[in-house]
């Protein structure tokens, strides 16, 4: 991005306690994980667990007691704290614009600490105002002068002015109403699949983990890690009660949000177009997967099951008995095909692409047997890749 | 110390001998009506040189006030301790009356200007170290933690964001000190201190109406005028906070 553009560095925590003074239990013990370069790691657990600590560590806004953190390999003890921040991004929940401050002076706060010249500095908040989507002449407005969510992207874009390989974010969408929330998430994805910084994310939220981590780190009273996983073995696999009990009951269907439905392996049904000799059809459906017939036009676009009834003849109707409906998209999440599927009491649905052609066909029992096998965990996605709309 | 009273009216006394011949003509000063407009026409010089020396007197103690009172803020904001025995010792010198606090001060820096300044600028410590250290307190804590959590050092984040936060309080408490420096003083003449307390309490004759009214409205203006100045100070240092009434 800039000339000095550095990417990403992976972030270690090495036996990291924190003991307050005074206090009679350890806020953080002896937390041990790795955050690979580029990917968002999510601190998640109850209130009290310790995860605003461990963040808070890195940056050393809260200095540990013993351990150490490295990121890409340099402990976060060595030098001046301020200089160490500054190579940080970080975005809090309340957000902190200076409210004295224009939105531009306050993106550009740390290359002005940095030293850079008047014009590089406008040059690079101008940049990141398009990145976050905010029309340039916000750049001259005060931050009360923002709605919240449009102050959280700027808080966003402040973090991300001297492009830091690292990202500290703590529960920077906590205090946005669900719709912007959603929203603020699927744009940091997009920022994140081109960005691709080391993110250490905060939540209390355990949907919130899901959807923003390429791994998540469920933490418990005193900072204990319970597990350290993907998303999706988080949701196959918890590792113990208290893990199962935090990532939900309906941890199985949490799982089908992680997956679009192109992504699973789609049935084939016997196609047929009008006017095709019936015949050959009903051979077909006697030993598909699919036990009925679709009837597509010349684009391959479903236009409706046909029945035992419309093969009797000698060829294939132009108009079938049931039309093709529900029709799924092939790009929504698993979760909203299954949906479909069973609001329509059908047992299958045509599944089609973005021009409407035929892609595959999607059962119940699809949805099941992807539940119950190992193939979630081998075609995980990242964040950035998965479905977020 | 009643001596030294008495001994300073004299000599006001004897400053202005022949002060009441009314050279205007009619018997408006003779009958101490409420206002002549006549001996006003022909006195206004007069009022030239106590006007400046209150200038002198306001503008001394303000900005000596400031210095001190906003040095001491900007200490007790980094130790915070100290904040209850800085405000209960500001809080005493507030208290005490400044025209005791001119006698009390006569054995040391002797009659004069000095002596007044350091009485009305004992007076203004209080008034301004309140309103910075309010300030100070007031900025929101998200604020001065997304300051630090980004790299800023603790000066940086007092100068650079507390203090331009504060500002506006500051402003509000420089307001309330110059205003009320203006009003007392024109009590810096028991100091021998000059002003327009000079034109006030005129030779044995504190009773001169006309005098009493001049002196007085231009103090009263004095002070509406540092107030505005004040004022607009304010407003163009802390543009932010006229534009957050657009939202």
């Amino acid at each position: 991005m800039t000339a000095e553009s550095v990417s990403a560095s992976p972030v270690r925590f090495d036996s990291v306690t924190k003991r307050y003074p005074g206090a009679d239990s350890v806020a953080v013990e002896e937390l041990s994980f790795e955050v690979p370069a580029g990917e968002i790691c999510v601190l998640v657990g109850p209130s009290g667990c310790g995860k605003t600590t461990a963040l808070r560590m890195v940056n050393r806004t809260v200095e540990m007691t013993s351990g150490d953190i490295l990121i890409g390999g340099r402990s976060v003890k060595e030098g001046d704290p301020a200089r160490l921040r500054r190579e940080i991004g970080y975005v809090i929940q309340q957000i902190g614009l200076f409210p004295h401050r224009t939105i531009s002076q306050n993106i550009g706060t740390v290359p002005a600490l940095l030293g850079w010249d008047k014009e590089r500095i406008a040059a690079r908040a101008a940049e990141l105002l398009e990145l976050i989507g905010l029309d340039p002449e916000y750049g001259d407005r005060y931050p009360a002068q923002l709605s919240g969510g449009q102050q959280q992207r700027v808080g966003v874009a402040r973090a991300l002015a001297v492009d830091p390989p690292v990202m500290l974010m703590d529960e920077p969408f906590g205090a946005i109403d669900p719709i912007n929330r959603s929203r603020l998430q699927n744009e940091f994805l997009r920022l994140q699949a081109e960005l691709k910084k080391t993110v250490l994310f905060v939540t209390h939220d355990v949907d919130e983990a899901i959807k923003m981590g390429d791994r998540v780190a469920v933490l418990k009273k005193g900072g204990h890690l319970a597990q350290y996983a993907t998303p999706t073995e988080l949701l196959m696999e918890p590792a113990d009660d208290f893990v199962e009990d935090f990532v939900g009951a309906d941890r199985a269907l949490k799982r089908l949000a992680l997956m679009r439905v192109r992504d699973v392996d789609l049935w084939t049904a016997p196609l047929a177009q009008a006017g095709d000799p019936a015949e050959p059809v009903r051979t077909a459906v006697a030993a598909a997967e699919v036990p009925h017939a679709l009837l597509v036009d010349a684009e391959n676009r479903p236009l409706g099951w046909l029945s035992a009834r419309d093969l009797d003849g000698e060829q294939v109707p132009a108009t079938p008995d049931s039309v093709a409906d529900p029709l799924i998209d092939a790009d929504s999440v698993l979760r909203d095909g299954l949906a479909s599927l069973l609001q329509s009491g059908s047992l299958y649905a045509p599944v089609v692409d973005a021009r409407g052609r035929l892609a595959g066909v999607l059962s119940v029992e699809i949805v099941s047997d992807f539940l119950a096998s190992d193939e979630a965990s081998e075609s995980e996605l990242t964040a950035a890749e998965r479905p977020h709309d | 110390m009643s001596g030294t009273i008495n001994h300073g009216l004299a000599q006001l006394a004897a400053v202005d001998q022949g002060f009441f011949t009314d050279r205007s003509g009619g018997g408006c000063i003779q009958d101490n009506k409420l206002f002549c407009p006549g001996w006003v026409a022909d006195n206004y010089d007069r009022y030239v040189h106590p006007t400046l020396q209150h200038l002198v007197l306001v503008g001394s103690a303000v900005a000596a006030g400031f210095l001190i009172a906003f040095a001491l803020a900007i200490f007790a904001h980094r130790h915070r301790w100290l904040q209850t025995p800085f405000l209960a010792g500001t809080g005493i010198l507030y208290t005490i009356p400044s025209i005791s606090f001119f006698f009390l001060l006569l054995p040391i820096t002797g009659r004069g200007a000095l002596t007044a300044i350091i009485a009305l600028t004992a007076f203004n410590l209080q008034i301004i170290f309140r309103n910075v250290t309010n300030g100070l307190r007031n900025v929101p804590a998200n604020v001065t933690e997304a300051a630090t959590g980004i790299g800023m050092t603790p000066s940086q984040v007092l100068w650079r964001v507390e203090l331009p936060l504060a500002l506006p309080e500051v402003i509000a408490g420089l307001r309330i000190a110059t205003v009320s420096t203006v009003a007392l003083a024109t009590l810096a003449v028991f100091a021998n201190g000059g002003g327009l307390g000079t034109e006030i309490v005129t030779g044995s004759n504190i009773t001169f109406k006309t005098g009493i009214i001049v002196a007085g409205s231009i103090a009263v203006i004095m002070a509406i005028l540092f107030d505005a100045v004040l004022l607009l100070i304010g407003k163009l240092l802390a543009p932010w906070k006229r534009k957050q009434a657009l939202v």
